[in-house]
This record gives C-alpha cells, structure tokens and sequence, in this order.
C-alpha cells in the first residue's frame, strides 16, 4: 500500500484515501470533431505501459478530492514526487534524476504559451 | 545429569523452562506433561513421542526435525472444542498451556499405523513428480471426484465449522526505525536507535526477546549470552518511544516501508482468549507499521543434508538439538550422530556431550577441520570421521543407525566403504541460509555469496539488513553491525545515533565450511532410498533431478512441477537444497539456476487475524435512509444497493399468511397504476451545482441540451464516457440562473461525482462551477398515481393544478408544514410528485403522508415494484439495462442526443466513429414472451434460429425481465442486434434446462405509450 503526498492537503496519507485514474497528461483533443477516427481512438483506448518512470493521474477521493499527477517508477513502485494539475514532473524517463529547476519552469512557460493546450 | 521419570528425555536443571509449574496436554489423545516455557515440540520430545506425523504424499512418518519457524513436519490441529480448531500450526512456535489439545494433521486412522503409508513405501516409484497430473488429467470430467480421494488421503488439517469465539485487532503504528527480530543484530539495533531518541518498533517471533541468545554457548560481558538480551529487553521497555513486541511476526512487506506485524496475544495462554479483569482481550492484533525506515535482523536458517532415509524420526537440524538441550532442557535422543559441513554446528555434539548422553561420533565432510569448537570436540574425546558423511540413515518409526562413508565432494560420490554407527538420533548442518524472505517481499532479488555460500539480501532504498540476515553469522559481528545499520538507518531519516558499547565477546576462531548440500549415496539418486529435500511436500532428490531430465531447467518450473517449496513452510529448509541438486543435474552454479522468491506471509496468518474487526454486521458499513425504522416497522424486506438497504417490498399478512415477492409487488404495482403509492427515493445521488458556468458545464457532460432550461423546471439528462457509452443518467432541475440539482443513480452517485471534479479540475478549469453531494442532506419521497394530486394537496400549500405546476417542473413551498422542494418527475409513467425534504424532517412528512392517505389507498411500494413500473414505461437502468458497452443510440434516445450543440460534448466525438455507427449494433427493445406466463430469465442469452447446430450465434440478451400484473403477462427489456429494425420478429432463448422461449421483439413502452398518464 502506497503512502501518497498530496500536493494539496500537503502531507502523506495511505492509499486507502486515493484512487488511482491511469496515465497523466492525455490532453483531450481540441477540436474532437477534427480528429481522425484513429486519432481519437489512440486518444482513448492508448495508453503508454513503461518499466520505468510514468506518470499517473490520481485522486484525493476521500480527502481534498483534488485531482493532481504523481511521477512513480513501476519497478520499485517509489513514487518521485506528485504536483498539482498545470504543473509539469521534474523526473522524467529522459531525466530520471530529476531535472533542475529552470528546465521546469520553461517548460511551464512554453506549456502556458501555447493556448489550449492543457497540462 | 539424568532424566525425570515421566518425561524420559527431560534433563534435571538447565534451560529456560519452569521445572517448578508443570502443565499438562494432550496428544493425539494421550496425556502428557510439561513445563512452563515448553513449547509443544519440546514438551512432546522431552515424553519421547518421535512421530508426530504422517507425510503429506507418501505417509511416511514424521518427526520434529527443526525449532522454529522452518520446521516442516510437526504441523498439529489445535483445539479441544469445535469452535477452537485451529489448523497447521506448528509445533515448534505454539508455546504450551495447561490443558492443550492437538492432534497429527495428517495420519488414518492414527500416526503410528497409518494404512496410507503403504503408498510410501510401495508406491514411491509409481509416484513421480506430476503423479497427480499425469495419472488423473484423463478424464478431465472425473477430476472433481479423484480430487476429493486425494484430499482425503492428504489432509491439510481444517477449519472449525463453528463461530469463532475470539476477537481480533488491526492497529496503525508509526515509528522511525522498525526493527524485525530481537537476537544480537536486532537488540544492539533497536538499543543503538532508542538510545538516540528514535520511535522505535522491535517485533520478534518467538516467546522471549534475544533469538540466538537464548540458546547460545558464548559469554557477553562474561555472562551467559541470555542475560544480557534479558538486560536490554528491560531497558527498551523502559522507554516510551520503543514499542516491545514480543510473539510478533512480521509477515509481509508491502509497499513504502508498509509492514503487517501479526501479534499472538493470548495463544500462549489457552486456546482460546482468556477472561481478564471481567473482559476478553483480542485474540490477536494485526499493526500495519509504516516504518521510516526498517531493519532486519531476521536471522538465518540452518540447511539440513540431504541424504537417504533423512526423513525417518530422528533426524534433525543441528541447531534444533542445541535449542532443545539449552533453551528446554531436553534431549532429543540417547546416542547422536552429527554429520556437518561446517564449525558451528559441532556445538550440537557439545551440548549432546554436556547433557550426559553419548556422541557417537562427529562426521564431518572437510578433510582437515580444525576450528575451536573442533579442537573442543577432541579434547573430549569425541570420535571425529574426517572427509565423509552420513550417506543414509537406516530405521523405520525412529533411527536406528547411521550409514557413514567417506565422500568426494566435488565429485559427488562414496569414495569408501561405509561403516554402520548404531545410534537413535542424526543431526546435520549443511550451513546456514539468511532469512531473506522479507527483503524477497520488496521485489528484491537476493544474490548468492560464495563466501558464506547462501543467498543475502538485495535492499531497496530504506531497508536495511543486519548479523546473520546478510550472512554475517559471527556473534561479535553481529553485534556491532546491527549498531551499525541502526546508526545509517537514522541517519537516513536525519536523526543522531550516539554510539552504544557494544558487549564484550571473546574471538572465535572458526574454521571454512564446505558447500555440500546433497549427499552422494553409493547409488545414483534415482536408485537410492528417498532423500529428501522438501519434507512438508514430500519432494525428494530424485524428483528434481527426474525434472531436469524431463526439461524443466528454470528452477520456478522445476518448483513448480515438483511442488517443492510450495507447503505452509514455503520451503524454508528445502529450497536451497533443492536448487543446489538442480544445479548439479544441469551442471551449472546456484545462481546461474536462479533465485529463490519468497512472498508474505512468512509465516501463515489466520483469517481471523486479517479480516480484524470487518466481519459480520462490520464488513461493510451499511446505510439507512431516514425513513428506515418505519420501513422496518412496516415489515418491508430490503434488498441492498451498494451499501444501503433499501426496501424490495412490503408483505402484508392476509388470514394469517404472509405475502410471497410476486403477491406483493403485484399488489404494490396495482395500486400505483389504480390509486396511489409511495416510495422511499432518498438513495439517488444528488449533487448540488452552483456559479456562473453551472449550465455550461452540464452542457458539456450530458448528451442533452441545457441552455434554455429556466428555473422551476427539470430535465433528464444522458451522461456517456467519451467512448460514447452511457454511464449514467438522471433528471437534473434549474433551481436558479446558476444553481442546479443534479440526481444520478444510487450506484453511481460517488462515481458521478468524480466525474464531475476529474473533468472540472483537468479539462475546464476556467469554468466557475463547483460540486456538492447533498444525497444525505435531502431525503425523497415519491407519491405516484391517479390519486397522487389530491393527496398531496392537502398537505401542501405548492399550488398543484395542472397548468401551474406541469409535468417536469419543480416548485419550492411547504409540505406538512417543513419547507420542501417538490418535483413532477415521474419514473412510474403515472402522476408522480417528488418530495424532496431535509432528511431530518423526513419522518414527520411520511407519517403525515400516510395519515392522509388512508383514504386513497395510499400504499407503500419498495423497489422491486419500482423496477416492474419503469420497466413497463420502457425506463432503463444504468448499468443494467447498460453495461458500458451501449450509446445513447443503441437505446434509441437519440431524442437526448444535442448533435448540433455549439461544443464537443463528452462522448459526441466517438458516436461518429465506424463502430458506433454499425447498423448490427445491439440495440434495446422489448421483448413479449409467446407464453404469456413466462418471465424471462435476466442475462438469458438470444439467438435468431433454434435449430442452428451448437455453438448459436448469440445475438443479444435480456436485461430485465418480469411479470406485469397490468398486462397480465410476462415481458422484458433486451438488446438485440439490430433490434430496433425488427419489430415484430421472433427470437428465441434457450435455457440451461434444455426449455426454448420464444419471444416476439417489440417497442421498448409496454404501458401508456403516449405518456397521457403522467401528463394529466
């Protein structure tokens, strides 16, 4: 059983309290009508499964019921950090170390810039 | 020292028992004595009973081979009393009380003469590894009745038929360091970190605190070993952050440091939980400890030699012998040979030597050994055979001698003529493997280490190993490095470690063990008497090596197809045996043949211990609606959805007889089609919706449109997935501009809920909207039926006429005098006002509802009648009309389907895909039944032609399904493959006994088609 930071409650509570919802970041296509029958296939039946670093959505359901992104590694099932719906991981497959904190923001400021698109 | 006349191998003095209270038991029906401090394996060794047994597959007898948690053979059923029983426990671990009762597990019609046994000495050849499989595969079908021979003949104890007397506990614990198992590593562990300031947690699973210790023949600080575990056990006592957890056994490993402690509080005191101070304590308590960061000290398990006839009585760990001599003050036997492949074990024959009995003779299969405990051996004069092994122990019921011979290791083979000491106990040490089974539980693999020829464990990041657990057997060293690794523990954890003095031992010096695991015979292993790895399953060495012949080279199949290390003792003395002989047959290393897996529990935890104290009327919580003490009162039978209990029907008693369901709800259907009825409603899910963009957001999560909805009215509303399959459905009311009531089913209000948050919180978050369940807050009274409006109208001052209130509007106003919200929705297809009151207030409204209602027949309905009305009305159900697999299309509702609303609704996109937009799609529709009186059976499967050879294209099925008392027939709801352009058709349902319905499909409105009922 996990013991979960919830980044909005801000501190670690059993797993009991949280459900966990799959894949993080699945942005829904803007314009769905646009989309190709394949297209909004892999958008709702794709989902990645790495051995390694992934990122998961997941639900305070009986506590804040705020819904916010955990980074988890599926191998040795620790969890790397969990941050707030908007904000982007800091471990990721490509920097399981973590990346340093600029990388983040700009990350966050292209993210912010280009209209529409959701964390 | 000599012996007490009635417990023959009970020495006079020594050991940690009380010679002073002498408790007595019972086994297998015969009295025996004891003493305080026994446990039951030492108790009946010490009165001699060498069987205890009868093997699991060839029913061999058995006796105690180990002390601890390994032991394999001593598995006895506790239990005076029926509701007592208490199945496979081992002896070794269950501490004795005054009036126990066990008996063999396994034995018929007792152990001593067991007719099964003739399979083991007879059948052996004809009971290969995949015996089971091989003989009694063909016929497939007559499995269920060998299966049931089998499991007579095997026996794996059973459980009580009768209610268990005891309670039990689960318990959350926090703590910085936890520490498993209390021996030299463990105590200097948790002294090293309570000292320092940490929360401290030390379980351990035996009796007494201290492992080793408390059999061990070295000094600490120039005392008995014992005195100071019993010093340090005081002292962490003593301390409000350490938590002493004796007779505690840390059984899983779970995720984050997640540790289950099983804790055994009152099983050393009778066999069921005694009466203190007026009161019963629990059985048993479960901690769930999230650990900052946890240590094990767990020790290691010593291996037996595997050699022919090594399971006859007798035949035991070296170790055990030095527990049972020094801890219980017993001698297993008169004359012991010990065969070994290292120092330590020769403290067997030291112990054996000082309790007066006679060693035979130490053989020992390295040439030269000379270690201190060697040279001790010499210096007494005991007979040392160098370079060799026992090769086989001769004896039936107990060891009657031991066939010794000289041995090539690495060849594998007799090199000499083997000379036969007469003896009636063979101990053997074939080293020590680390219990790693709790660092296994991490998904950590162990690694093999050459040097101490055992598997240590690999640690995850927070985990720490310590002493003998990681192969480190010396006392000294163990000592320090438990200090060691609670130090880096806390440091891990930001916390000091002042550093302890350490007790003082004296330098051992100790000569290299050598890896022998099995021990050649002058026959092949095919041909020699069983040798046996895996007591508990009856796994031999011929068996695995027969596996390598047949293919199996992965040590998991070779596990698996043999069975070994597959009993309640997961192979704890086995298991590195048996990878050893695996890797002899295919000529490779230990580790190049795999890795051994261990998972929780450790050791087998009972039900009652788990489930704690969510079972019976606390398994599932249960919710009532505040009507409930009236439904109970009027006698209604309930029927659960999800967690509540809800009314299914309300029997009247006429003439003394009880209604049946079908009477009832015949009755209950009339009277709301003829009358009135009233149902207790208050378990829909009801979410409150308020600001700004309330109603934009309903247009974006239901099918329908929400734009024009003005307050004072109600909509039912569609809500797919965005795969375009309906997940849930409900009205929902424009209670103001910005403010609505959402309704959903009773099983998916929480879900709904989610829903709502996931797509508010990830998707739209610049919508200004937010969420509240009100389910609880509001109760819901459905009056429905022709005479629904004069009822109510005289309890309200809501102006009912039909045009200021019409059918889908909702008016705010009082009813018996308690402000209410009054809706006019109808889910029965007649006249039908919702009542919507606080749920406190709710009682006094039914009440005055019913001191009205007299008069017009007004009659309380549960939901089963609800179903039967809907149903007639063609109303479906979410999720059982609908299984996640069915658009809004499929149900023919495109009549609330928004195709030209301004934005892509949730689910709107998927319902142009190729697959939703099939014509062969199935599809609801109703279904008559041909036989008025049949009721389809729910989930019956349909096919288009009867005569078609079997398998039949199945082309849908029936979702609900009853009989209607206004149509005087039988009729269903069902989808259908193309069902909504075959109207008229007839499909057919054939039923498991062997009956065909036919049934001719129709529209989904069985009652009212134009709705005018509901509407008047």
């Amino acid at each position: 059983m996990f013991l979960i930071y919830c980044p909005y409650c801000e501190e670690h509570r059993e797993e009991e309290e949280f459900h966990a919802k799959g894949q993080a970041h699945i942005a829904r296509p803007e314009d769905p009508e646009a989309c190709s029958d394949e297209q909004w296939g892999d958008y709702l039946f794709f989902r990645d499964n790495p051995r390694g670093i992934h990122h998961e959505l997941w639900v305070h359901a009986v506590g804040c019921r705020k819904f916010f992104n955990i980074t988890r590694n599926t191998v040795s099932y620790e969890i790397l950090e969990t941050y707030r719906i908007g904000e982007q991981p800091r471990f990721t497959a490509e920097h399981p170390e973590g990346k340093p904190a600029e990388a983040v923001a700009a990350r966050a400021e292209e993210v912010e810039r280009q209209e529409g698109v959701k964390a | 020292m000599s012996q007490s006349l009635k417990q023959p191998n009970r020495l006079r003095e020594g050991g940690r028992i009380d010679r002073a209270r002498t408790l007595s038991f019972t086994f297998n029906g015969k009295r025996y004595q004891g003493h305080a401090g026994d446990t039951l394996a030492s108790a009946l060794l010490a009165n001699g009973v060498d069987i205890v047994n009868r093997s699991f597959k060839y029913s061999r007898p058995r006796g105690i081979v180990a002390a601890g948690a390994e032991e394999p053979n001593a598995l006895v059923q506790l239990g005076s009393s029926e509701a007592a029983q208490v199945p496979n426990v081992r002896a070794t671990q269950q501490a004795l009380f005054d009036g126990l009762t066990a008996q063999s597990t396994n034995g018929w019609p007792n152990v001593q003469r067991d007719v099964m046994s003739l399979v083991g000495k007879l059948g052996g050849r004809f009971m290969p590894p995949g015996f089971y499989y091989k003989t009694f595969m063909a016929p497939a079908s007559m499995w269920m009745t060998y299966e049931k021979y089998i499991r007579k003949g095997a026996g794996l104890g059973r459980s009580p038929m009768e209610r268990d007397p005891d309670s039990y506990d689960h318990l959350n614990q926090h703590c910085d360091l936890l520490v498993v198992g209390a021996g030299p590593a463990g105590l200097a562990a948790a002294l090293t970190a309570a000292r320092g300031g940490a929360r401290v947690i030390l379980c351990d699973e035996q009796e007494e605190m201290g492992g080793s210790l408390l059999d061990s023949r070295e000094l600490l600080d120039h005392q008995p070993a014992a005195r100071w575990a019993e010093q340090v056990a005081t002292e962490l006592a003593g301390l409000d952050s350490v938590t002493l957890l004796p007779r505690t056994t840390a059984n899983g490993y779970h995720d984050h440091h997640f540790v289950t402690l099983h804790e055994r509080r009152t099983e050393h005191l009778g066999e069921c939980a005694p009466t203190v101070d007026g009161y019963r304590p629990s059985r048993s308590r479960m901690h769930r400890v999230r650990a900052g960061q946890v240590l094990l000290a767990t020790g290691a398990h010593e291996r037996p030699l595997v050699y022919a006839g090594n399971d006859v009585p007798g035949n035991l760990v070296a170790g055990a012998v030095s527990t049972y001599i020094r801890r219980y003050g017993v001698v297993p036997g008169e004359k012991l040979v010990l065969s070994v492949s290292n120092d330590h074990a020769y403290r067997a024959a030291l112990d054996w030597d000082e309790a007066g009995r006679e060693v035979v003779a130490i053989v020992d299969a390295r040439r030269n050994p000379d270690g201190e405990l060697v040279e001790q051996a010499r210096a007494r004069g005991i007979r040392i055979i160098e370079g060799s092994a026992v090769i086989e122990a001769k004896g039936d019921k107990r060891v009657s001698a031991a066939r010794v011979a000289t041995i090539d290791v690495e060849a594998f083979n007799v090199t000499g003529q083997a000379e036969t000491l007469a003896c009636d106990t063979i101990a053997s040490s074939g080293g020590y493997s680390p219990v790693i089974h709790l660092a296994s539980h991490t998904g950590a693999r162990p690694t093999w280490n050459d040097e101490i020829l055992g598997f240590v464990p690999s640690l995850v990041k927070g985990v720490h190993a310590a002493g003998s657990a990681r192969g480190l057997h010396d006392l000294a060293e163990g000592l320090a490095d438990g200090s060691a690794a609670a130090a880096r523990a806390l440091a891990a954890l930001g916390l000091s470690a002042e550093a302890i003095t350490l007790p003082q031992v004296d330098a051992r010096r100790e000569g290299t063990a050598c890896a022998l695991y099995q021990v050649p015979h002058e026959k092949p292993t095919l041909r020699a008497p069983k040798q046996f790895v895996d007591l508990q399953n009856d796994v031999t060495a011929a068996a695995i090596e027969l596996a390598t012949r047949e293919g199996f080279e992965s040590i998991e199949h070779v596990k698996r197809y043999t069975a070994m290390g597959f009993g309640t003792d997961q192979g704890k003395l086995g298991n590195i045996n048996g990878m050893a002989i695996a890797a002899r047959c295919l000529g490779k290393s230990i580790p190049e043949v795999g890795t051994t897996v261990f998972r929780p529990n450790y050791t087998p935890v009972t039900f009652g211990a788990i489930v704690g104290r969510h079972c019976r009327e606390l398994f599932d919580p249960e919710r009532y609606t505040a009507l409930h003490q009236w439904h109970v009162e009027n006698g209604a039978e309930f029927e659960e959805v999800g967690q509540w209990k809800r009314p299914w029907y309300f029997p009247r008693t006429v003439n003394g007889k009880k209604e049946s369901l079908d009477e009832a709800v015949a009755r209950e259907c009339l009277a709301v089609r003829e009358k009135v009825g009233i149902l207790d409603a208050s378990t829909l899910g009801k979410i409150d919706i308020q600001g700004p963009d309330a109603r934009e957001f309903l247009g974006r999560i239901y099918t329908n449109k929400w734009a024009k909805l003005a307050p004072g009215r109600a909509r039912y509303g569609l809500m797919c997935k965005d795969d375009g399959m309906l997940m849930d459905d409900g009205t929902t009311s424009c209670l103001a501009e910005n403010h609505f009531l959402m309704t959903t089913t009773t099983g998916g209000a929480a879900g709904v809920m989610e829903w709502l948050e996931l797509w508010h919180q990830t998707e739209w978050p610049e919508l200004d909207v937010t969420f509240t369940s009100v389910t609880d807050h509001w109760a819901t009274m459905t009056v429905t039926g022709p005479e629904a409006r004069k009822l109510l109208g005289e309890i309200t001052d809501i102006d009912l006429d039909r045009d200021a209130f019409k059918f889908m509007d909702w008016r705010e106003g009082r009813v018996a005098d308690v402000p209410a919200r009054v809706f006019r929705i109808s889910f029965t297809g007649e006249l039908a006002y919702e009542i919507n009151v606080q749920a406190n207030y709710a009682m006094h409204v039914w009440k005055t509802l019913f001191e009205h209602g007299e008069k017009y027949g007004l009659t309380p309905y549960g939901t089963e009648t609800m179903h039967v009305l809907r149903a007639e009305k063609g109303f479906i159900i979410a999720g059982q009309d609908t299984d996640g697999s069915v658009t809004p299309e499929d149900l023919g509702m495109q009549w609330a389907v928004g195709y030209d609303k301004p934005d892509s609704w949730v689910g709107k996109r998927a319902l142009s895909r190729s697959d939703t937009r099939r014509a062969d799609r199935k599809q609801l529709v109703g279904l008559m039944p041909k036989d008025p009186k049949v009721v389809l059976e729910e989930g019956a499967q349909i096919v288009f032609d009867p005569d078609h050879a079997i398998p039949m294209p199945m082309v849908g099925h029936v979702t609900s399904s009853y009989y209607s008392p206004t149509l005087g027939s039988g009729f269903a709801l069902a989808v259908v493959k193309g069902g909504q352009s075959r109207m008229g058709e007839t499909v057919y349902l054939p039923m498991a006994d062997g009956k065909t319905h036919a049934a001719e499909i129709v529209g989904t409105i069985f009652v009212d088609p134009k709705g005018e009922r509901q509407n008047v």
